[in-house]
């Protein structure tokens, strides 16, 4: 079954007197099951606005969005997606352990109820253990956020959006506010998750070489109104590939082609917006 | 172990500063007693600054001694000192009541308008607004009408008048806090946590629990400080105004009229009133303590 089908989705907010702010039109958008979708465009072209669309944290003005065959407030309340900000939004008074159990212990919606319950303290216990380790923070585990790296604390945000095995993984900007070391290295970590778990993934950035390193599919947007302007693959093989090669693909000729195809996409993108009348 | 040193530092570094405070003002008062003539400045027909007499400032040591005297010149009579502490005790207590109360009406006004946003409009302005009415005025209302109640076996008791007017200026500080703390979160980090719990499929009062109560307490702690001080005025003016006896709010009054007499006597019950002040800011300590684990902030 597909991850996300977004069909002919719009969303307009209203700006008080005058005609409000067109902040995407027309937008389609198909994630397989399994596979890493970059949104990528300039800021402010609604990349943001797509993935809350898809995480119903906001609702589509026209067209609809579908997660795995439901609706997207159905797919919320079950908790179908794990979901992980540019800020990594931990509770300070929680250690990083129980930030990590955080979705385990909140209820979901009813339909979530029904099917199997919460999982008990020994099985919370065991998961963020198992969590914490695949993201290299088991010597953290007491330790409080604030004690933590930028770095650090971004690796338990996405252990925390991992929490319920989810097999859609919702990303906005999750590494925009790190140093570039740190970022390719949870970039490799990015897609060895992927290789253990393999959930479909929206990957909202605004880096190029980002968005080609991770994933199977880039999706180019564009500003004003926002609407998709290209989908391009990128067959640079699976992630465990990937993750394997490292700085190997970073330096693949194949690799800096796509960078390239990528990048004119964005500006013929750039070009035909700036041809729009205002 | 140098990190060891700036702890114990930092919780030496406000008791010594307070000890160092109240030798300024022993100092200051004995200065100012020394210094300035028995009358007072006069500059023309108004004195600008007031009398020195030991009817108008007895000296400290002469305050102490009274205070290790009998109450009264009668056979049994307790010393000062005891009679003052009870009178401590009394009004402790009742301003302990009044606190509870109102921080409990406090919060409960808060969640109010946290969770409804036409509550919120509606409440805030008369929140504001019964702060604006005065303390003297309501008290003797206040004990009128409780005078009259009556459910069943209770029996409405004086003091508990003073517990209201004294919860009546401890809540004000509570709600306007906690509110404050509630929202936190929406503001917080672009309201990512909010998105998180919203993401959870989880409704309101789990969010309230599990985020914006935790998120308040860094608002709420000095609200508390500041209710604690509003209890404890609030209850020596109330026990002056309704005449409640058994508190420092009355003895201050009665020693106060045999001032000229004897006027050593009345400043007991005003030390006594620093001493109340002093606990309940040592009680509320306590409270932040068993929250100091919320009380973190976030780096980076
Ligand atoms: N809550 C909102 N209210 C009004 N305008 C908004 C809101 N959220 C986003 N926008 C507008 O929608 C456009 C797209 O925003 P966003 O999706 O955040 O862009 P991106 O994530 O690509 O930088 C911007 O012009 C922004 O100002
Ligand atoms: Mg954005």
């Amino acid at each position: 079954m597909t991850a996300v089908v977004v069909s002919g989705a719009g969303r307009v907010f209203d700006g008080g007197s005058d005609a409000g702010t067109v902040a995407l039109t027309d937008v389609d958008l198909t994630v397989g099951e399994g596979e890493l979708v970059s949104l990528i465009g300039p800021s402010g072209c609604g990349k943001s606005t797509l993935l809350r669309l898809i995480a119903d944290l906001d609702a589509p003005t026209s067209g609809s969005v579908a997660v795995f065959g439901k609706t997207a407030e159905r797919a919320r309340k079950d908790q179908d997606y794990g979901i992980a900000f540019q800020q990594a939004g931990l509770l300070p008074w929680r250690s990083v352990r129980a930030n990590v159990e955080l979705p385990m212990q909140l209820r979901g919606g009813a339909g979530q109820r029904g099917k199997s319950g919460q999982p008990n303290k020994a099985e919370r216990a065991a998961r963020s253990a198992e969590l914490l380790a695949l993201v290299g923070l088991t010597d953290f585990a007491d330790h409080r956020p604030h004690q933590l790296s930028g770095g650090m604390q971004q690796r338990v945000a996405i252990a925390r959006a991992l929490a319920r095995s989810p097999r859609l993984l919702l990303m906005d900007e999750p590494f925009g506010a790190l140093d570039e070391m740190t970022r390719e290295r949870l970039q490799d970590e990015l897609l060895r998750i992927r290789a253990t778990t393999g959930a479909a993934v929206v990957f909202v950035t605004h880096s190029i070489a980002e968005a080609v390193y991770l994933s199977d599919c880039v999706v180019v947007m564009s500003p004003r109104p926002g609407r998709v302007v290209a989908t391009l693959d990128v067959p640079l093989g699976t992630p465990a590939d990937r993750a394997a090669r490292g700085i190997g693909l970073r330096e693949d000729p194949a690799y800096f082609e796509r960078v390239s195809a990528v990048r004119e996409a964005l500006h013929s993108g750039d070009a035909a917006s700036d041809r729009v009348p205002t | 172990m140098s990190r060891q040193w700036q702890g114990s530092g930092k919780r030496l570094g406000p008791a010594l500063a307070g000890a160092a405070g109240v030798l300024a003002l022993v100092a200051a008062w004995e200065a100012y007693k020394a210094l300035v003539p028995d009358d007072g400045w006069v500059l023309g027909e108004v004195r600008v600054l007031p009398r020195t007499t030991d009817v108008a400032m007895p000296h400290l040591w002469d305050m102490a001694a009274r205070a290790a005297e009998p109450l009264t010149s009668a056979p049994d009579s307790p010393p000062l000192w005891l009679v003052t502490l009870q009178g401590a005790g009394f009004t402790l207590g009742v301003s302990a009541v009044g606190w509870v109360a109102g921080v409990v009406f406090g919060l409960l006004v808060a969640v109010l308008m946290a969770r409804f946003v036409p509550a919120r409009a509606g409440l805030l302005p008369w929140v504001v607004l019964s702060q604006t009415v005065p303390l003297i005025a309501i008290a003797p209302l206040v004990k009128r009408w409780g005078a009259q109640l009556e459910v069943g076996t209770f029996d409405w008791q004086d003091w508990m008048s003073v517990a209201v007017i004294a919860s009546y200026l401890a809540f004000f500080p509570v709600s306007v806090g906690a509110l404050r703390g509630f929202t936190s979160p929406d503001a917080d980090a672009d309201g990512v946590r909010l998105d998180l719990f919203r993401a959870y499929g989880v409704g309101w009062w789990t969010t309230f629990w599990r985020l914006r109560a935790p998120s308040s307490v860094p608002y709420l702690l000095p609200a508390l400080r500041l209710a604690a001080a509003n209890a404890v005025v609030g209850t020596v003016v109330a026990e002056v105004s309704t005449g409640l006896r058994g508190g420092l709010g009355r003895m201050i009054v009665e020693f106060g009229a045999s001032a000229s007499a004897d006027p050593a006597k009345q400043w007991s019950p005003i030390a006594g009133a620093v001493l109340v002040g002093l606990a309940a800011t040592g009680l509320v300590a306590l409270v932040a303590l068993g929250l100091r684990r919320y009380r973190v902030g976030e780096a980076a």
